[in-house]
């Protein structure tokens, strides 16, 4: 009697948690539309993602500097990220001494606790005069933005892509050997196609948080609204847009980042439902 | 001395003959002067208790022991003359030279055809219709191509598991070895499939040298034609099938196939 009536306690206070977290996300998409929609409204959905000026003060605002900004600079990090990372993971699965692995991981995982600022600050103080001195332009820059945006992303693509690797059978391993596979052989014929979900999976972990990540990238990013014409031009991205302004718009210029929030929100999803897609193939095969 | 009292007992022609063979796992010594041979075309079985050595003595034969930290070995295993432990052996020759085969089936998540096609990759094949030549071949030769009816691409993981395991044997001889080493291929499977894998077996025979590890006697004693019985990593008695079965020299033996020492 007692203990059935704690089982009810315990399941409808866990239900009553996961419901909030659901009624959170519910409240900021709602909080985010109601504020958003009527600048998307007053612009034109058209003229605001495909302006290519954005001037407040004179109530212009296109967000097609940023949009493209945001691609490049995520497309650059995932340049440098993934093949960094899952190279990285590659190693400590299949070719490292266990003790070297753990070493290594944790110490790679490190490097998800340093907060994003300080990323920005070495990047400042490093990569843009690094980029400036050997590349030219003002350093601040694409190129920039995608090298420090790379190394934030490590963690998650090494560990992610490491377990999904660890759960590749090690009877597959062993089948490779007994055919005289060298181990690279085994991870490009059989142990990398197998854990394809699963990197596929870290790349697109690492994708958001490359899209949604804002401190380390308005610090070396130039943040001109300009579209960049190479990658050694300043750039804006659609997450900066909105942390640049908002503490002083007011408006129509308030909502107009409410809105760039909905085109994010849009974009993060659209990726989350391709991952899933990708994901559920994946494994079906 | 030794070395001449191994020739006396086995005969030059034997595909391989094992002389005086030792393994360690690092102080534990797991394998104790083996000296066995094995006749080409013949099926020779393994048997014994469990951590009786058969498996590391099985995975000796294509040095698949050999990434295993803290393993040594003293003796010869000699393939065709040739000893594998030699200096300058080319362990991916070896394996192409001697397959082997896992108690559950070794099945990628990739298609059928990659399935086989990979360990001919592995030996540096890459022409595309050679390599679906001998994939169609290999996969005809464990009679699995009518079943997949001419479409090798389809998924390996959604066949059944006694196909899984005919997979894994046209993968094992998909190199045209010498040699195909069994271990308890059939532990995983129903009596039907493992009936088909015995059939299997006796039309391999015809051409390669077959080892199997197996704990079921009356495979031993009907899908064989000699046996090799092992205890606590020693050669305890090997010989025809049916004497071993029949007529066994020593009481161990006796005692293990009567079913007095588990």
């Amino acid at each position: 009697m007692k203990r059935s009536q704690n089982e009810r306690v315990a399941e409808l206070t866990l239900s009553l948690v996961a419901l909030g977290s659901l009624g959170i996300l519910t409240l900021i998409t709602v909080f985010i539309f109601k504020e958003g929609l009527p600048a998307l409204k007053e612009i034109g959905l058209w003229e605001f993602i495909g302006g290519t000026r954005w001037v407040p003060s004179k109530k212009i605002f296109g967000i097609f500097p940023m949009l493209v900004g945001s691609f490049m600079v995520t497309g650059g990090a995932l340049a440098i990220g993934i093949p960094l990372g899952l190279g990285c993971a590659v190693y400590l699965s299949e070719f490292s001494s266990p003790g070297v692995a753990r070493l290594l991981k944790s110490m790679i995982e490190l490097l998800a606790g340093i907060p994003s600022v300080v990323f920005g600050f070495i990047g400042l103080t490093v990569v843009v005069p690094f980029i400036r001195t050997y590349f030219g332009g003002p350093g601040f820059s694409v190129l920039a933005s995608s090298i420090v945006l790379g190394l934030m992303i490590l963690p998650t693509m090494v560990s992610v892509s490491y377990d999904a690797l660890r759960a590749v059978p090690e009877s597959y391993r062993d089948g490779m050997m007994a055919v005289g596979a060298t181990r690279w052989q085994a991870v490009r014929m059989v142990i990398l196609p197998s854990a394809r979900s699963g990197i596929l999976a870290a790349a697109i972990l690492a994708t958001g948080r490359a899209m949604g990540e804002t401190m380390a990238v308005i610090m070396v990013a130039g943040n001109a609204t300009a579209v960049p014409e190479s990658l050694l031009d300043p750039v804006r991205t659609l997450t900066s847009n909105i942390a640049l302004e908002m503490g002083y718009s007011a408006g129509i210029h308030r909502q107009a980042l409410f809105a760039t929030g909905i085109v994010l929100f849009f974009l993060v999803t659209v990726l989350n439902l391709i991952a899933h897609a990708a994901v559920r193939g994946g494994s079906g095969r | 001395m030794e070395e001449n009292r191994s020739a006396i007992l086995i005969p030059e022609t034997a595909k391989i003959r094992v002389k005086d063979f030792n393994l360690y796992y690092g102080g534990f010594h797991a394998l104790k002067d083996i000296t066995v041979s094995f006749e080409k075309n013949a099926i020779t079985a393994v048997i014994g208790p469990s951590g009786c050595g058969k498996s590391t003595f099985l995975r000796s034969i294509n040095r698949m022991n050999d990434t295993i930290k803290g393993v040594s070995t003293r003796g010869q295993i000699l393939l065709d003359g040739k000893d594998i432990y030699g200096p300058g052996v080319d362990v991916t020759w070896l394996r192409s030279r001697v397959g082997m085969v896992f108690q559950r089936p070794v099945v990628f998540p990739l298609s059928v055809f990659d399935n086989v096609a990979c360990a001919l990759r592995v030996q540096g094949i890459t022409d595309r219709t050679l390599l679906s030549d001998i994939v169609e071949e290999s996969l005809k030769a464990v009679d699995l191509w009518d079943e997949l009816k001419g479409n090798p691409k389809q998924p390996a993981l959604s066949l059944s598991l006694g196909n899984q395991q005919k997979l894994c044997i046209a993968r094992a001889i998909s190199t045209r070895p010498d040699v195909i080493l069994l271990d308890e291929p059939c532990s995983a499977l129903d009596p039907i499939a493992t009936l088909r894998i015995e059939e299997l077996m006796w039309t391999l025979r015809e051409k390669y040298t077959i080892v199997i590890v197996t704990h079921n006697m009356q495979q031993a004693a009907r899908a064989s034609d000699y046996t090799i019985f092992m205890l606590d990593g020693q050669l305890v008695e090997w010989g025809p099938t049916r004497d071993i079965f029949t007529n066994p020299k020593d009481r161990r033996t006796e005692g293990y196939i009567t079913g007095k020492l588990a």
